[in-house]
């Protein structure tokens, strides 16, 4: 889903950090205690039960389909 | 602007992936999907129709409603009929049948049960009913097991005092090591589990591969992530090679998640967990660390089930052991279905047979 606002610091867990985060028109606000790195507006995070569990970047998305085309033209 | 999603569904990729794949197959080859979702992914993107026949696709032990086994459902059913108690539970656990009924018939009968997307919510509703004992109900592997780490750092931050958890939480690689020391069940490869993966890392395979000369490669659940990774399985088993390979890299570092592991291991630590179909294995479950055992719900209430019996005539077990496939049940598609689901893997959405029922497989056979 995409990070569009980034909210507090990981370690609080009194006021936990969170991201309002958008995919398909749906938004929602991910907690971001248990995330890799703390995203940006503009990254992406993958969401399990209410946590963002990975940070990734649209570059990390765009490197790896190069590689996929390049797979499927090349093997 | 790229549409990332729309990409990784290429229709033209695909089929040249296909192509690529079909290169390298010499012969038949059996893969694992150990993920639910991955499972699910496969079933609805047709990817079982679009491989040639010589390429089986078998489910493995990952969906984790489908390997809770009979007693910790009574346990949970039972759990929801004490007064005062709340029990909170992801919607996949609600129908799944126990000996005398489902958390859905609990709740018919009176039972207060809530449905929550996440353990967050469970802790919301617990501070919101300071009055009732809130139990979220911990299923789910290691993707799931931080993410309740987490909430119980946070009751304990807050003081929460009416929140607990019961802890069905189970970790992958052992139950994996268990599943193949089984000699009769042939696999060529492991199409690992993608999200389990982004926590636990790609290097958590190594040990599983090397010690069973197994092919694991790591993916993602879109079609060209799916299909890299039959591509990559198939040449590792048509080449007789046996390494970890990554083709997810945008979402699983080799290490993993380290913030979510040191907050699994800060909270949690591994027991000996019961699983359907597999049985009790060492250390393949999470408890409560003894700092944390306030919010142990086991700490809390005498749960008593007695005679805790697998439902008549049902195969899951042997599903989740990847030796029948649904439409080897008898009772499938007929006195079992979604709407009245005999075992747990009709009624998860990443249950295997609920994908043959959902997608229609049982009528190519």
């Amino acid at each position: 889903m995409k990070v569009l606002e980034v909210q507090g610091e990981q370690d609080d867990f009194l006021n936990p950090p969170t991201a309002l985060v958008e995919a398909q028109g749906t938004t929602l606000n991910a907690r971001l205690d248990i995330v890799d790195r703390m995203p940006e507006p503009g990254d992406y995070v993958i969401v399990h039960a209410g946590f963002a569990i990975h940070t990734l970047s649209s570059e990390d998305a765009h490197k790896s389909l190069e590689l996929f085309k390049d797979l499927a033209q090349h093997g | 602007m790229v549409d990332l999603e729309q990409v990784f569904r290429d229709r033209q990729m695909v089929e040249a992936l296909l192509e690529r794949l079909m290169d390298k197959l010499s012969g038949p080859l059996s893969f694992m999907e150990v993920c639910g979702t991955h499972t699910m992914s496969i079933f609805r993107h047709g990817i079982r129709t679009l491989l040639p026949p010589d390429i089986r696709l078998v489910s493995g032990p990952g969906c984790p409603v489908c390997v809770t086994s009979q007693t910790d459902i009574d346990r949970m059913v039972g759990l929801s009929e004490i007064h005062g108690v709340v029990v909170a539970t992801f919607g996949d656990l609600m129908r799944v049948p126990g000996t005398a009924g489902s958390l859905s018939d609990a709740r018919a009968r009176g039972a207060s049960v809530e449905i929550v997307y996440s353990p967050a919510e469970a802790l919301n509703l617990a501070g919101s009913k300071p009055s009732s004992q809130v139990v979220f109900l911990s299923v789910g592997f290691e993707t799931t097991a931080p993410v309740v780490a987490a909430t119980v750092l946070e009751a304990q931050a807050r003081g929460i005092e009416n929140f607990s958890i019961y802890c069905c939480n189970k970790l992958m690689p052992p139950a994996l090591h268990a599943l193949f020391q089984d000699e009769e069940l042939e696999i060529s490869g492991l199409l690992c589990p993608g999200h389990v993966s982004s926590i636990i890392g790609a290097k958590a395979y190594e040990g599983l591969c090397a010690r069973f000369s197994m092919p694991c490669v790591i993916t993602g659940f879109e079609p060209v992530d799916i299909l890299t990774g039959l591509y990559h399985l198939t040449c590792q088993a048509s080449e007789g090679k046996a390494f970890v390979e990554n083709v997810y890299h945008r979402a699983v570092p080799q290490d993993g998640n380290k913030r979510a592991l040191a907050l699994m291991e800060k909270v949690f630590e591994p027991t000996d967990a019961h699983w359907r179909g597999l049985g009790t294995i060492d250390k393949s479950g999470l408890e409560l660390r003894e700092e944390f055992s306030a919010f142990d719900v086991q700490r809390r209430f005498e749960i008593e089930v007695k005679d805790s019996q697998q439902p008549k005539g049902c195969i899951c077990g042997k599903i989740i052991r990847a030796k029948a496939l649904p439409t080897d049940c008898a009772l499938f598609a007929k006195a079992c279905t979604p709407t009245k689901p005999v075992g747990p893997c009709m009624v998860s959405s990443e249950g295997t047979c609920s994908a043959y029922y959902k997608y229609g497989s049982y009528e190519e056979q």
